[in-house]
């Protein structure tokens, strides 16, 4: 499994041949461009994080304050969000909508990964060919039918919309990463289980599921993390401003005319981030894991 | 599961004795498990998936179902400048952004699989951006991309590199490069990361084993590394590609598709013109034109991991 593979590198010879390289070579072809490539990639938060708690005097004035820095931070531009807009309200919609697919999800996709893993019904690899190909398909060519058939179903606008479209780029995902959580269990270990009586049942839920308990962690913090960063959906089906999502809500409703309120919407875009890294820092080598995993089952 | 009473006894033995069949049958147990999951599948993607393809042959729009009107939509797409526009961005930002995050990835990857201190720590912090819900870093880069207050523009004119602002998002050259910029910023994580996996399987004796063949640096690169690199990589790409090919939160939030459509991607199309203009059949049709362009990369997928299967020695 990936997660074991990524952090057990042989300790015989770890760090390889490093040492063959002196260190002005190393500090020119390692520690700089890493350098580099960190301030790049953190750049825009700090610069998110910086605007969000700068008055507006201070923002707009690069004469006389270095853009960098902040001489008087302000809370007001959070103050802002919480208090006079309906961000509080995305931000719980958001939280109900990834708890509920997520959840949906990975109740549908244990069950499937258990089946086409284990049970082997005739078809099971097939039947695990269509759900990897599931996997592939965009929602960039399925939001036009699915708002005519949400619109149909009379979900248009509401939390179950989203509640029951998730799934459908969640359920691959976890169940092709599951699958392969299955597979590192011994067979040994069910094939005991059924000669002292147990049912199908009770091996799934007594013996493979608290085995698999970091595949069912990673399955679920991705796709928590998917279902929060959705966009396309949210957008098409969510028409009323105390329905939307983070991302749609800070998108459509705090962007207003000519005037952009750039600290309110870098407070938003933050604070909108941060459950997400939160969660993301917890559980860094699960993450990891499920993201390797899914490319190299 | 179904313990029967003593008192009921003819029928729950019937029923039981169905029951423990049932349970002991591989076909009719995984039926019933994958019954949620494909369920849920069948109504809410491989139906849509036909639906999209029936309404891109049909005139339907918002609130109206719409009749058969066979490739109507296709003919006027062939003869629509914009849409070929924007298939050309389309390809223009997949191919452009995907080899620079290829490039960088396995660089950064390079670098992240050096004995480095610190190195669960930069890991975990390379991969932030690829964490964070996209549109909401892409409204960072908006601000950054501002055409008044761009932090950019003002560092770069402090450092006297530049004379005047640049108009990231409103002039066609510029605003194709920054989408594609932002692209790269935010898919660099995720090929770094896959990459880093893929290195850390490869066991070092084989560099000790070329370094006393005498192999050079850039050989150890190209005859060792590479080639057991290669199926990851595959797989790798072939997912990036498909998610910047299908990309459309990112231009969304940047550019609607402005300036004068040179950063509309078939995508963003679709939904320009199936959703906010109404005209579902055709929304369809654009997005069912990138169907095929999909399936190219998919089999490249599938032949990634046939190839992979045969390297490991492994039939199955």
């Amino acid at each position: 499994m990936a997660a074991i593979e990524t952090n057990n590198r042989p300790n015989t010879d770890e760090g390889g041949m490093g040492y063959l390289q002196s260190l002005p070579r190393r500090v020119v072809t390692v520690y700089l461009p890493l350098l580099i490539f960190v301030i790049v990639l953190l750049f825009p938060f700090y610069w998110m994080t910086i605007t969000a708690v700068k008055p507006n005097l201070e923002m707009t004035d690069y004469a006389n304050f270095n853009p960098f820095w902040v001489v008087n931070p302000t809370l007001e531009h959070i103050r802002y969000l919480l208090f006079d807009t309906a961000y509080p309200g995305w931000l719980l919609n958001t939280i109900i909508i990834s708890t509920a697919s997520t959840f949906l999800s990975l109740l549908a996709a244990v069950f499937a990964a258990y089946a086409i893993e284990r049970l082997r019904f005739s078809g099971a690899r097939q039947v695990g060919l269509a759900i990897f190909l599931a996997y592939l398909v965009p929602p960039s060519i399925l939001f036009i039918p699915l708002s005519v058939m949400v619109f149909n179903l009379g979900l248009y606008d509401t939390p179950f919309a989203l509640i029951l479209t998730y799934p459908t780029f969640l359920i691959p995902f976890c169940t092709w990463l599951l699958m392969g959580y299955f597979r590192s269990i011994p067979f040994e270990l069910e094939e005991c289980a059924l000669i002292d009586g147990a049912s199908r049942w009770q091996i799934l839920t007594k013996i493979v599921l608290p085995l698999s308990v970091p595949g069912l962690i990673s399955a679920g913090i991705f796709a928590f993390t998917l279902s929060w960063n959705e966009f396309i959906y949210a957008l098409t089906f969510i028409q009323s401003s105390e329905n939307k999502t983070v991302p749609v809500g800070v998108l459509t409703e705090l962007v207003r005319s000519d005037v952009y309120e750039w600290g309110a919407l870098m407070a938003g875009a933050l604070i909108g981030s941060l459950p997400v890294v939160v969660l993301y820092s917890f559980f860094v080598e699960h993450y990891v894991s499920s993201m390797t995993g899914a490319v190299k089952e | 599961m179904a313990v029967p009473s003593a008192a009921i006894q003819p029928r729950p033995s019937i029923f039981s004795r169905i029951l423990s069949r049932w349970s002991e049958s591989r076909n009719a147990l995984g039926f019933g498990f994958m019954l949620p999951a494909a369920a849920l599948l069948l109504v809410f993607l491989t139906y849509p998936l036909g639906l999209g393809v029936w309404l891109g042959f049909t005139d339907a729009r918002i609130g109206r179902p719409g009749i058969f009107i066979g490739v109507e939509n296709y003919e006027y797409l062939w003869s629509d400048a914009v849409f070929w526009l924007s298939v050309f961005n389309t390809l223009l930002y997949t191919i452009s952004a995907s080899i620079l995050k290829f490039a960088l990835g396995l660089w950064l990857a390079l670098i992240l699989n050096q004995n480095l201190p610190f190195k669960s720590f930069f890991r975990a912090i390379v991969l932030l951006p690829w964490v964070v819900p996209t549109v909401l870093s892409a409204i960072a880069f908006w601000w950054i991309y501002d055409s008044q207050f761009s932090i950019l523009s003002w560092a770069l004119m402090e450092m006297g590199l530049i004379d005047h602002r640049i108009n990231f998002l409103g002039d066609p050259e510029n605003a194709r490069a920054s989408v594609i910029a932002a692209n790269v910023w935010r898919g660099i994580p995720f090929v770094a990361i896959t990459l880093l996996a893929g290195l850390q399987t490869i066991p070092q004796s084989l560099y000790e084993a070329a370094t006393l063949d005498g192999a050079s640096r850039w050989q150890l690169f190209r005859y060792v590394t590479l080639p057991l690199l290669t199926p990851i990589i595959a797989i790798t790409m072939t997912f990036s590609v498909l998610f910047t090919f299908t990309d459309f939160q990112l231009i969304y939030v940047l550019t609607r598709g402005g300036p004068v459509n040179a950063t509309h991607l078939m995508a963003t199309l679709s939904f320009q013109r199936g959703i906010s203009g109404g005209q579902l059949g055709e929304g369809a049709a654009i997005a069912v034109a990138m169907i095929p362009f999909l399936l190219a990369a998919i089999l490249f997928s599938y032949f990634g991991l046939q190839r992979r299967k045969w390297q490991q020695g492994g039939g199955d």
